[in-house]
């Protein structure tokens, strides 16, 4: 597979989020912005390059039996590392998205992308496959954020673009699922048309 | 006092699937069925109550005297995986027949980001042991309510006529939207 395929089958065709259905706790649980729901997107891009560039790396090290603990080891130690700097850097943002920040842990994408491509494949693949659904999951992301921003208070990115009163549960708990819901009916239809 | 509105908030106003949105990939991969969704919510019950304990101890006796606090994550995640395939075997020796029961769902727990969740949120939110362990056996109770709510609900669906792009997850996201919203009645009791 050539590496630009390798890329761009993380943004629509197998996106992590919308269509592998992977990761719903935090696609659900942060984005009632589109800020937050980039700033998670972003944190969770990083942690899943360098987990996916290091086992890529280390592939050949690790004794088969005891791999999934070892990646787990590899990830928690970025998540870590994004969890401190974002506190450090960006104390707002660490607010707002608080505890789904050390959750990335268990984010199912993350594993699944070590699993699935970094312990098999090389080095730069490994980063461009990392990136690719890193930049896909953001997009869900920030897309959904968007929409229940937009819906919920009548802004995206925090400018107003409708006066007047907006639906307040788009950005309560109801608002998350729903949206999703017809988010993921929409991918489906454009999927398969 | 103080103890049943923490119980009384962990299971109905703040409950963990529909307010906090944890263990949200069981909650929609294991509630086909309400028998499933019932073996399922009492092998997270068990565990969650089990990982929140040892964490817990781990925190306040290891990490915390020797100043090692950030590497609450890597040492939560690992403590929480061995302590499942530790359950594991226990209970295949000990109780076959409670094996029997959880088994398939043990090794999808470690997964279950509710289990991680909650032992994080207990040392967040300041609580003392006694305070935890009825947090989470609340919270886990919490899930098994909405498990088995939604099971029963997604049972019915099956039969239903609904429209073909929104088959499968989509309507099944948003009945959950639904539900969501009606949990949210409860907001007023605490």
């Amino acid at each position: 597979m050539n590496q630009m395929q390798n890329f761009t089958k993380g943004l629509l065709a197998s996106n992590p989020t919308l269509v592998l259905l992977l990761g719903m706790c935090p696609t659900l649980g942060v984005t009632t912005s589109a800020i937050n729901g980039m700033g998670m997107g972003l944190a969770t891009t990083f942690v899943l390059v360098a987990s996916n560039v290091v086992i890529a790396l280390i592939k050949n090290l690790i004794p088969d039996k005891v791999r999934i603990p070892s990646f787990i080891v590899v990830i928690a130690s970025f998540v870590t590392i994004v969890d401190l700097v974002m506190a450090g850097f960006a104390p707002a943002l660490h607010a707002q998205l608080g505890l789904f920040i050390p959750l990335i842990v268990v984010n199912c994408i993350v594993l699944g992308r070590a699993e699935a491509f970094a312990s098999k494949n090389g080095v730069l693949s490994s980063l461009i496959d990392g990136l690719g659904m890193g930049i896909g999951f953001t997009l869900a992301l920030m897309v959904l954020g968007s929409i229940r921003e937009l819906l919920g208070s009548g802004a995206v990115f925090g400018i107003k673009l409708i006066a007047g009163d907006a639906i307040l549960v788009f950005v309560l708990a109801p608002g998350a699922f729903i949206a999703l819901g017809y988010l993921i009916a929409l991918v489906n239809k454009i999927r398969k048309a | 006092m103080e103890y049943i509105i923490i119980i009384i908030s962990a299971i109905f106003v703040n409950n963990i699937v529909f307010a906090q949105f944890l263990g949200i990939c069981p909650f929609l991969g294991v509630s086909n069925k309400l028998s499933t969704s019932v073996g399922m919510g009492g092998a997270v019950i068990f565990v969650m109550t089990l990982a929140t304990l040892v964490t817990y101890l781990i925190y306040q006796f290891i990490l915390v005297p020797l100043g090692l606090g950030f590497l609450q994550t890597i040492s939560y995640i690992l403590v929480i995986a061995a302590l499942v395939q530790m359950v594991e075997i226990i209970l295949k020796k000990v109780s076959p027949a409670l094996y029997q029961a959880l088994g398939i769902f043990l090794p999808l727990i470690t997964t279950n980001c509710a289990v991680l969740g909650v032992a994080i949120l207990v040392i967040q939110k300041k609580y003392n042991l006694v305070e935890s362990i009825l947090f989470t056996m609340a919270t886990a109770a919490g899930f098994l309510l909405a498990l088995v709510i939604f099971a029963g609900i997604r049972e019915h669906l099956d039969l239903m006529g609904v429209p073909k792009g929104m088959r499968g997850i989509p309507i099944a996201l948003i009945v959950a939207g639904l539900l969501s919203l009606a949990f949210m009645g409860f907001a007023g009791l605490v």
